[in-house]
C-alpha cells in the first residue's frame, strides 16, 4: 500500500489550523521532490479526537500512527514518518510527543458502523468513496431484494430514530410505503441544533456519500422518487460537500431516477421538529403543527413523506451490507446497534465516539473521555452528564453506571436526544445550567403555542430568582407546577421537553435547589 | 356517510366521520373552552385551552392530551374534557396570556365582548399568579377604518387565517419568534399602506380581544361578528346564500 497522510478536514480540525497543516504538507512534499514513492496527502473526515486537532493519520510501511496538535512547521517530519522503517523511525521518535495512543479506550472501545469510512475516505471524491464500497449496497439491494424485503431488514435490525425520539425506523418506512398509491417524498433531517451536538456534522462533512446511499435505499424501499436534505445554514462546509457529492453522484447516474437536493435552513432551531421542517421546506413559517396526521401520512405538499435523521439514514448501508441480525447483535434488547455521541464540556478527550447502545455513561465519559481535566476519583471529577441538550437533562455522577439507551435515559428524566453529551464539572451550578438551557428554549420557541411561548419566559424568570438567591418556597412550588404544565400541554416536542433540564435538576440535585432558596429575615429558609 | 360513536365525559355520542373532538363535545352538550379556534377557519391548536384527555379504545396506552379543535374523532374513543388536571392547566394557560400582554379590561374596547375575558371567567381565574411582563408594544392606527393594538393581541392568528382563507388577501402574518412574536401587516409596514388590504373588516370581526377594532369605537363598544367565517364558508361550500332564500 502506498504510504498516505490522512489530514482531518472536518470543521473542528479546520478551526485548529488543519488546512494550513495540509498546505504545509503539500509544500514539503513538493520540496522533497514528488517521485513515485511520495506519500499521498488526503483530506478526510473526522478522526474523532477533536480536542487534539489538527489531527493527521500517518499510514506507512512502519504502520499507522495518529498525530495531534502538530504545528505546520513540522510537516517535513510527518512526511518522513511515512517512509520505510529505518528513515521513519527517527521522525516518529521526534514526533513522539504528538503521537496519540490508538490503544487508548477512546479509540479502542469505538465500534464504527455509521462512521466506518469516516476518516478513511476523501469526502470530496466519489471515486474514493466508491473504492471503499459506497453505493455497492444500494445496487445489491436493487438487484437482489424487493422494497418490502429491504424494509423487513430494517425492521429486523431494530434500528430506531437517531434524532432523539427513538421511533422504530422500519415501522416508519412501512407506514410511508403502505400509503395509497401516489408520489412520496424523502427528507433527511440535518438540522442538528442542540448545543453540544455535532455527530451529524461529522457524517455530512466526512462521508456524504454514505448519507446519500442510505437515502437512495430508503427512497427505493418506500417508493419515493424525490428527496431533500434539510441542512442548517450554520454548517457551510457540510452544505458545500453535500452539494458536491450530490452533483458527482448524479453525474455518474448512480441514483437512477431519484432526484435529491439540498435545502438550507434559515437559522431556526425549531425547524429540526419534523412538521416545522416540512413547513419551512414549503416556504412557510417554520412552525410545528399538531400531529396526527403524521408526515408519513400527510407531508410535503400533501404527499406521504419519510423523514429520518442523518445518522439513521447513514446506518442503513451498513445494516443492509452486514445483515439485520449482525447489526441487531450490537446494543441492548430495546435499543439495537450503535450510537454516535459528541463528547464535550469539562472532559479531557473531546470529540466523537461511536459505541454500542447500552454502553455505560461511565465507560463513555470516564474511561473513554478521561473525565474532567485534573479530576480525581472513580467518577473522574464528573458532577453530572448532560444528555439530549435543551430537551434532555442532567444525570448525576452517582448514576454513571446507567447503560445508555432510549429507555434508560428516559427513566432518569433525561433523554437520548440526538447524541450530544456535555460533561459537567464540580464547579458548575446545576441551576445555572438549567437556566442556560431555558434561555435557549425561550430564544428558540417559535411562539405558536401559549405554554412554550409564555410559559418558558416565566420559567426563566423563576430560575433567575433561584440563581440570585431570591426564590421563596412558593416559587419552588410554582416552578414544579409550571414545568408540569408546559411539559403536558405544549404543542410540539420542543415545548414538551423544554422543562426537562429543570425537572432533572429538581430531581437529582434537589439539595442544590433548596439551598438556593432565599433566607427569610427570621433565619430559616 | 359513516358515523363514529365515542364517549365524551361519560355520554355516548354519534358524529359523522371526519368530525373533530370539539364537534363531538358539542354534540354531547359539553362546552370545551376555546380561544384560537373559530368555526369556519382552519384549526391550529395553538392556545391549548381545548386540550382534552383521550384514551384509545382497548390498548392500555397512557392517556393522551390532545387539542379537541384539531383532533379527529375516532371510533370508541373515551374523552374527558374537564378533569381536575385539565382545569388546572387551562387556568394556567389563561394566566400566562394575561401576564404576557397588556390586558386592562376597564378601558378596553372589547370589555364585555372579549373571549379572553370570557375564558378567564370560564376557567375561574380571578388573578394571575404569574408576574405581569408589561411588554412594550405599539398601536397601528394608520388604517382609515380600523386599528390594531398589539398590547391586546394574544397571537391566536384568527386574523391571519380569515384574511388568507376567507378573504384571500393574506394581509396579516406573524413575524419574529417566541415572546417577540407579533402580527404584522403586509411586509411589516403600517396597515394603512398595505395595498392588498380590501378593508373588508373580517379580521376585526373575528378578533377575540380588543386588539383589532373599528377606530371610531371606544371603551366597551367592540363590534365583533365571530360567526361570519362559518357562515361564509358554509355558504360557499353549499353554494347557498341568505339572500337567495332557503336556510343558510
Amino acid at each position: 500500500m502506498a504510504s498516505m497522510l490522512r489530514c482531518c478536514s472536518a470543521s473542528g480540525c479546520r478551526s485548529a489550523g488543519g488546512e494550513a497543516l495540509q498546505q504545509a504538507l503539500v509544500e514539503a512534499r513538493s520540496r522533497a521532490g514528488a517521485g513515485d514513492g511520495a506519500p499521498v496527502i488526503k483530506a478526510v473526515g473526522c478522526l474523532r479526537l477533536c480536542s487534539r486537532g489538527p489531527l493527521v493519520a500517518v499510514d506507512g510501511p512502519a504502520g499507522s500512527v495518529l498525530y495531534g496538535e502538530v504545528p505546520s512547521a513540522r510537516a517535513a517530519e510527518l512526511l518522513e514518518a511515512c517512509a520505510a522503517p529505518p528513515r521513519a523511525a527517527a521522525a516518529r521518535r521526534a514526533l513522539a510527543s504528538h503521537a496519540l495512543d490508538l490503544r487508548h479506550p477512546f479509540f479502542a472501545l469505538q465500534e464504527p458502523v455509521v462512521l466506518e469510512t469516516c476518516g478513511l475516505i476523501d469526502p470530496e471524491s466519489i471515486d474514493d468513496a466508491m473504492a471503499h464500497g459506497a453505493y455497492s449496497t444500494l445496487h445489491r439491494c436493487q438487484a437482489e431484494l424487493t422494497p418490502a424485503q429491504v424494509r423487513e431488514q430494517v425492521r429486523l435490525s431494530g434500528l430506531r430514530g437517531r434524532g432523539g425520539a427513538g421511533y422504530p425506523t422500519g415501522l416508519k418506512w412501512d407506514t410511508v410505503a403502505l400509503q395509497p398509491p401516489g408520489p412520496r417524498w424523502l427528507v433527511a433531517n440535518a438540522d442538528e441544533g442542540d448545543p453540544g451536538a455535532f455527530m451529524d456534522r461529522a457524517v455530512l462533512e466526512g462521508d456524504p456519500h454514505r448519507l446519500i446511499e442510505g437515502m437512495a435505499i430508503a427512497a427505493w424501499a418506500v417508493g419515493a422518487d424525490q428527496g431533500l436534505i434539510y441542512v442548517r445554514a450554520e454548517y457551510p462546509l457540510a452544505i458545500a460537500r453535500l452539494r458536491r457529492a450530490l452533483a458527482e453522484v448524479q453525474a455518474r447516474g448512480q441514483l437512477g431516477s431519484l432526484r435529491l437536493r439540498v435545502r438550507v435552513g434559515a437559522g431556526a432551531y425549531v425547524c429540526g421538529e419534523e412538521t416545522a421542517l416540512l413547513a419551512s421546506i414549503q416556504g412557510r413559517r417554520g412552525n410545528p403543527r399538531p400531529r396526527p396526521p403524521y408526515p408519513a401520512q400527510l407531508g410535503l405538499w400533501g404527499a406521504p413523506t419519510l423523514i429520518n435523521n442523518v445518522e439513521t439514514l447513514a446506518a442503513i448501508p451498513a445494516i443492509l451490507r452486514r445483515g439485520a441480525a449482525d447489526y441487531a447483535a450490537l446494543g441492548t434488547a430495546g435499543s439495537r446497534g450503535t450510537k454516535v455521541f459528541s463528547l464535550s464540556g469539562a472532559v479531557r478527550h473531546t470529540g466523537l465516539v461511536e459505541v454500542p447502545m447500552g454502553t455505560s455513561l461511565r465507560t463513555i465519559v470516564v474511561t473513554m473521555g478521561g473525565g474532567v481535566p485534573g479530576g480525581e476519583g472513580a467518577d473522574g471529577g464528573v458532577k453530572a452528564v448532560q444528555t439530549g441538550g435543551p430537551s434532555g437533562g442532567c444525570i448525576p455522577a452517582a448514576l454513571l453506571d446507567t447503560p445508555v439507551d432510549y429507555e434508560g435515559l428516559r427513566a432518569l428524566g433525561s433523554m437520548m436526544g440526538s447524541g450530544g453529551m456535555v460533561v459537567i464539572d464540580q464547579a458548575t451550578g446545576m441551576l445555572e445550567l438549567a437556566r442556560y438551557f431555558m434561555r435557549f428554549s425561550v430564544a428558540e420557541s417559535c411562539g405558536k403555542c401559549v405554554p412554550c411561548r409564555a410559559g418558558t419566559v416565566q420559567l426563566l424568570q423563576l430560575l433567575d430568582r433561584f440563581c440570585d438567591q431570591r426564590a421563596s418556597p412558593a416559587d419552588l412550588a410554582q416552578l414544579h407546577d409550571l414545568c408540569a404544565m408546559v411539559k403536558a400541554t405544549s404543542l410540539c416536542g420542543l415545548g414538551q421537553c423544554a422543562p426537562n433540564p429543570v425537572l432533572s435538576t429538581l430531581r437529582h440535585f434537589h439539595q442544590e435547589v433548596v439551598s438556593a432558596l432565599a433566607v427569610a429575615p427570621g433565619g430559616a429558609p | 356517510m359513516s358515523v363514529l360513536t365515542l364517549w365524551v365525559d361519560g355520554a355516548a355520542v354519534a358524529v359523522p366521520a371526519g368530525a373533530s373532538l370539539l364537534e363531538a363535545s358539542r354534540a354531547a352538550n359539553v362546552e370545551v373552552p376555546t380561544l384560537c379556534h373559530l368555526d369556519g377557519l382552519a384549526p391550529v391548536g395553538a392556545c391549548r385551552l381545548c386540550l382534552v384527555e383521550v384514551d384509545l379504545p382497548g390498548d392500555g396506552s397512557p392517556t393522551r392530551l390532545v387539542p379537541a379543535c384539531s383532533t379527529a374523532a375516532g371510533e370508541g374513543l373515551v374523552v374527558r374534557t374537564a378533569t381536575v388536571q385539565l382545569q388546572r392547566f387551562r387556568r394556567m394557560a389563561v394566566e400566562l396570556l394575561f401576564a404576557e400582554g397588556n390586558h386592562v379590561c376597564a378601558f378596553c374596547v372589547a370589555n364585555g365582548a372579549c373571549e379572553l375575558q370570557d375564558a378567564a371567567v370560564a376557567v375561574g381565574m380571578d388573578h394571575s399568579r404569574f408576574p405581569f411582563q408589561y411588554p412594550r408594544r405599539h398601536v397601528d392606527a394608520s388604517h382609515p377604518h380600523f386599528v390594531i393594538d398589539h398590547h391586546r393581541c394574544i397571537l391566536c392568528t384568527r386574523c391571519v387565517r380569515v384574511c388568507d382563507e376567507i378573504e384571500g388577501a393574506h394581509v396579516w402574518d406573524v413575524a419574529n419568534r417566541g415572546s417577540h412574536c407579533q402580527i404584522i401587516a403586509g411586509l411589516d409596514q403600517p396597515w394603512g399602506t398595505v395595498e392588498a388590504c380590501t378593508s373588508c373588516g373580517k379580521c376585526v370581526d373575528v378578533c377575540p380581544t380588543g386588539a383589532l377594532a373599528h377606530n371610531d369605537d371606544t371603551t366597551a363598544e367592540k363590534r365583533a361578528a365571530r360567526e361570519r367565517p362559518a357562515l361564509l364558508r358554509s355558504a360557499r361550500e353549499r353554494q347557498r346564500w341568505h339572500n337567495q332564500g332557503g336556510p343558510p
